[in-house]
C-alpha cells in the first residue's frame, strides 16, 4: 500500500432500508479503499443483495448516507450512479435477451464513451466503441458467440456476458452479486480466474457463498448480519474473529481452506 | 469469427434502389385514377405504421392513441394550407407536410412528455387517455376542427412551379413518394444510431439499461417524439392528399388501425409495418366495398394471427426465407397449396354464414335472396344453411388434418437445420 492515505471509492455510513416495518439494513457501516477487492459474505437474508441494491440506486437508502468517492449518491436514479463510473451485475442475469452478444456488450460502452443519446451517427461508424466492445467480448471469451442472441447462450455464457456487460463502460468500482451462483466447480474456477483479470486496477465489492472464491479473490472480506457490518478485515482477521464466529457459521468460514 | 460489417451490404442497396423503383413505377404501370389514390394513400399509410412502429416494435411501447400526432399534423398542416390560399403564409405546398411534422413533433413534445414517464400497461393507458382527450376536444373546439363537416382545402396555390400545381392526383402522388422513400430511410437510419439500439435495449430490458447509464425516460421521450414527428408528415400528406381533414383522424378508430396492421405485418421487422400500411389501405378501401363484413374479417384475421403468428407477415416471410436459404422450401410447397386450398374452403363457408347475417340484417327489404360467389343463396332456407356449415365443416377438417402433417414436416426441417447449423459451426 502506498505510503499517501488510500482515497476512499465507497462509503457507507449508518444506512438504513426498511421495506414497510421490516428493516433490513440496520445501520451498515462500510468503506473500502480503491483498488479493494472486497468479498460481502454472511448468511441468507442477512441483507446482502439489498445493500447492492442501495448502492448502486436500485432503491434509495430509508436513512444514511452512501458516498462514491466522497460525492453523495445515496437516493440518485440507477443511471446517475452508472455515469459516476460504479457498474453492478446480477444475481439473476439481466440481459438484453433480443439482441445479440456484440450488441448487448456495446450497449453498455455507448453513454460512458460520450455517444448518449445520438441519432445523427451511425453505431457503424463508431470506431472506438465497436472496438471496445470487441475487446471486452474477448476478453470475456465470447468471441465465437458474439453473433448470437443473449436468450440462445448457454448459463455460464450467460454468467460471462453478465460480467462482460458491466465492466464494459470501464467502471472504476465493480460490484458483482454472486457472479459465480449456480455454476460447477470448474466453470466457478475458470470465472474467478476471469473476474480476477477484468477487474485489475478496479474497485470490487463482490457478494458470494463459495467460501473458495471469496479467499481466492477479496483483500478484504466484509461479514454482514442482519443488516449490519459485524466484522470488516482481511480474509485471515476476519476468520479469527470471535464475533463472526459466534453470529456465522464457523464451519463455512473454515470451508475455504 | 469474423465481424459483420454493419454497413449497408450490395444486397441492402439493391433493396432500397428497389423501394424507389417501386414507388416511380407503380403509378406508371397501373395508371387509372383509383390505382393513382390507393397508391397516394399506400404511401402515407407506410410512413405513419412506420413511426408507429419506433414505439410498438423498436420501443416495446403498446401506443392506442397515435392517431394524435398524425391527425392534429393534419389539421395544422390544412389549416397552414388554408393560410397559404389567402396569401397570409409564404410557404410551398411542397412543405405542408414538414409543417405537418412539426406540428406532430410539438404535440409530441407535450403530451408524450407525460406519457413516456411510465412505459409497459401504463403508458399504454395514458396513450389511451390522451387519444380520447383530444377526440372529445375535436368537438369542443369546432374553430379548429371544423365540427362534423371538418375543414377542407385546395391544395392548388398560388402560380406552379416548373409546371407543377399539385393539382392533379399523379402529382400530389409523386410528392408523397419522395417523402415516402426519404422518411422511410431516414427511421431505417435510426435504427442504426445508438438512440435507435438503446431504443431496443429498452424494449428488452428497461431496467437494464439505467445501469448502463442510461434513462429509460428520455429514451422513450425521443423516440416518441420522433415518432411524433413522422407520424405527422403522414398527417400533413393526407391533409394534402385528401384536402379535407376530418375528427376522425385524431380518433381511436385511426389509432387502433395504426396497430391493428402494423401488428399484422410483423413489428418486429423494419419491412413488417410497410406490409401492413399495404394491408391497411387494401382493407380500408377495397375490403369496405366488398362487404359490410369487412371489420369482422378482420377482427377474424386479426384473432388468428395473435394465436399462430404472433410475429406478423413479416415473420412468416423470415421463417420462410430461412428455409429457402437452406434449400428446403420446396419441400413445403406441396403442403401450403392444399393448406391453402382448405382455408379458402373453410372461409367460403363461413364468409357465407356472416354474409346471410348480415343480409337479413341490413337488407330485410330485398327479401332472402341474395348472391353468393355466383350462388344465389335464400338467407332464410335451411339448405343454404346446412351447406354453408358442410363447406365449413369440411374446410376446417381438411385444413386440421393437412396442418398436422405440415407441422411434423415443419419440426423435421427445423431439426435439420439445427444440425446443418451445428456441423458449420463445429467446421468453423
Amino acid at each position: 500500500m502506498n505510503a499517501a492515505a488510500p482515497t476512499v471509492a465507497v462509503e457507507l455510513r449508518d444506512v438504513r432500508k426498511s421495506f414497510g416495518r421490516t428493516e433490513i439494513i440496520r445501520g451498515a457501516n462500510l468503506a473500502v479503499n480503491a483498488g479493494e477487492r472486497v468479498a460481502i459474505i454472511g448468511p441468507n437474508g442477512a441483507g446482502k443483495s439489498t445493500l447492492f441494491n442501495l448502492i448502486s440506486g436500485r432503491f434509495g437508502p430509508t436513512s444514511g448516507e452512501i458516498r462514491l468517492r466522497g460525492e453523495r449518491i445515496d437516493g440518485k436514479a440507477p443511471y446517475e450512479i452508472a455515469r459516476r463510473g460504479l457498474a453492478r451485475s446480477f444475481q439473476v442475469s439481466n440481459l438484453f435477451t433480443r439482441l445479440s452478444v456484440f450488441e448487448n456488450v456495446r450497449c453498455a460502452v455507448l453513454y460512458a464513451m460520450g455517444y448518449r443519446y445520438a441519432f445523427w451517427r451511425f453505431l457503424a461508424d463508431l470506431k472506438d466503441a465497436n472496438e471496445r466492445a470487441e475487446a471486452v467480448i474477448a476478453m470475456i471469451k465470447l468471441d465465437r458467440r458474439r453473433n448470437h442472441l443473449a436468450m440462445n447462450l448457454t448459463y455460464a455464457e450467460q454468467r460471462a456476458l453478465e460480467i462482460g456487460i458491466t465492466i464494459a463502460g470501464g467502471a472504476d468500482v465493480i460490484l458483482l452479486d454472486e457472479p459465480t451462483a449456480g455454476m460447477s466447480r470448474s466453470e466457478t474456477a475458470r470465472f474467478v480466474e476471469l473476474i480476477r483479470d477484468v477487474t485489475v486496477g478496479k474497485t470490487l465489492l463482490t457478494v458470494e457463498h463459495d467460501m473458495g472464491v471469496v479467499f481466492g479473490l477479496a483483500d478484504k472480506i466484509a461479514v454482514l448480519v442482519y443488516g449490519e457490518v459485524i466484522a470488516f478485515d482481511t480474509p485471515d482477521a476476519v476468520r479469527a474473529n470471535a464475533r463472526v464466529q459466534e453470529a456465522y457459521l464457523g464451519s463455512v468460514l473454515a470451508q475455504g481452506h | 469469427m469474423a465481424a459483420t460489417s454493419e454497413h449497408l451490404t450490395r444486397r441492402d442497396w439493391f433493396v432500397w434502389i428497389g423501394f424507389a423503383v417501386v414507388l416511380v413505377v407503380a403509378p406508371l404501370l397501373w395508371r387509372s385514377s383509383f390505382a393513382q389514390t390507393l397508391l397516394s394513400q399506400i404511401g402515407i399509410a407506410i410512413i405513419a405504421c412506420l413511426a408507429y412502429n419506433i414505439l410498438l416494435g423498436q420501443g416495446g411501447m403498446l401506443s392506442f392513441g397515435h392517431a394524435v400526432y398524425s391527425g392534429l399534423g393534419s389539421f395544422i398542416a390544412i389549416h397552414a394550407l388554408n393560410l397559404a390560399s389567402k396569401g397570409q403564409l409564404a410557404i410551398p405546398v411542397s412543405l405542408l407536410p414538414l409543417v405537418g411534422g412539426l406540428a406532430g413533433l410539438f404535440f409530441a413534445a407535450v403530451l408524450g412528455y407525460v406519457t413516456t414517464k411510465k412505459s409497459g400497461t401504463t403508458f399504454a393507458m395514458i396513450t389511451l387517455g390522451i387519444g380520447e382527450l383530444v377526440a372529445s376536444m375535436s368537438l369542443m373546439i369546432p374553430e379548429f376542427f371544423g365540427g362534423e363537416g371538418g375543414i377542407s382545402g385546395n391544395r392548388v396555390v398560388g402560380r406552379p412551379v416548373l409546371g407543377i400545381t399539385f393539382g392533379p392526383q399523379i402529382q400530389i402522388y409523386y410528392l408523397i413518394a419522395v417523402y415516402c422513400f426519404v422518411s422511410t430511410a431516414a427511421m431505417y437510419a435510426l435504427t442504426r444510431t445508438p438512440l435507435g439500439r438503446m431504443l431496443n435495449a429498452v424494449r428488452d430490458n428497461p431496467e437494464r439499461v439505467e445501469f448502463v447509464g442510461y434513462s429509460t425516460q428520455h429514451v422513450r421521450y425521443l423516440a416518441f417524439m420522433i415518432s411524433g414527428f413522422f407520424a405527422g408528415i403522414a398527417g400533413g400528406l393526407g391533409a394534402l392528399n385528401f384536402e379535407i381533414v376530418t375528427a376522425e383522424v385524431v380518433g381511436a378508430a385511426r389509432s387502433g388501425g395504426y396497430l391493428f396492421f402494423v401488428f399484422l405485418g410483423g413489428a418486429g421487422f423494419f419491412f413488417g409495418p410497410i406490409i401492413g400500411a399495404v394491408l391497411l389501405v387494401i382493407a380500408l378501401v377495397l375490403l369496405s366495398e366488398l362487404t359490410k363484413a369487412w371489420l369482422l374479417y378482420l377482427g377474424i384475421v386479426f384473432l388468428i394471427m395473435v394465436m399462430y403468428a404472433p410475429g406478423g407477415l413479416a415473420s412468416l416471410i423470415m421463417m420462410n426465407l430461412r428455409l429457402a436459404v437452406f434449400g428446403k422450401l420446396n419441400r413445403l410447397w406441396r403442403h401450403y397449396i392444399p393448406l391453402a386450398v382448405a382455408g379458402l374452403i373453410a372461409l367460403a363457408g363461413a364468409a357465407a354464414m356472416i354474409e346471410m347475417v348480415y343480409h337479413l340484417q341490413l337488407n330485410e327489404a330485398l327479401g332472402p335472396q341474395m348472391g353468393f360467389l355466383g350462388l344465389t343463396l335464400d338467407a332464410k332456407g335451411v339448405a343454404a344453411w346446412t351447406g354453408a356449415a358442410l363447406v365449413l365443416a369440411l374446410g376446417a377438417g381438411l385444413f386440421e388434418w393437412l396442418r398436422r402433417g405440415f407441422g411434423r414436416e415443419w419440426n423435421r426441417i427445423q431439426e435439420e437445420i439445427a444440425a446443418e447449423i451445428a456441423r458449420r459451426e463445429a467446421a468453423a
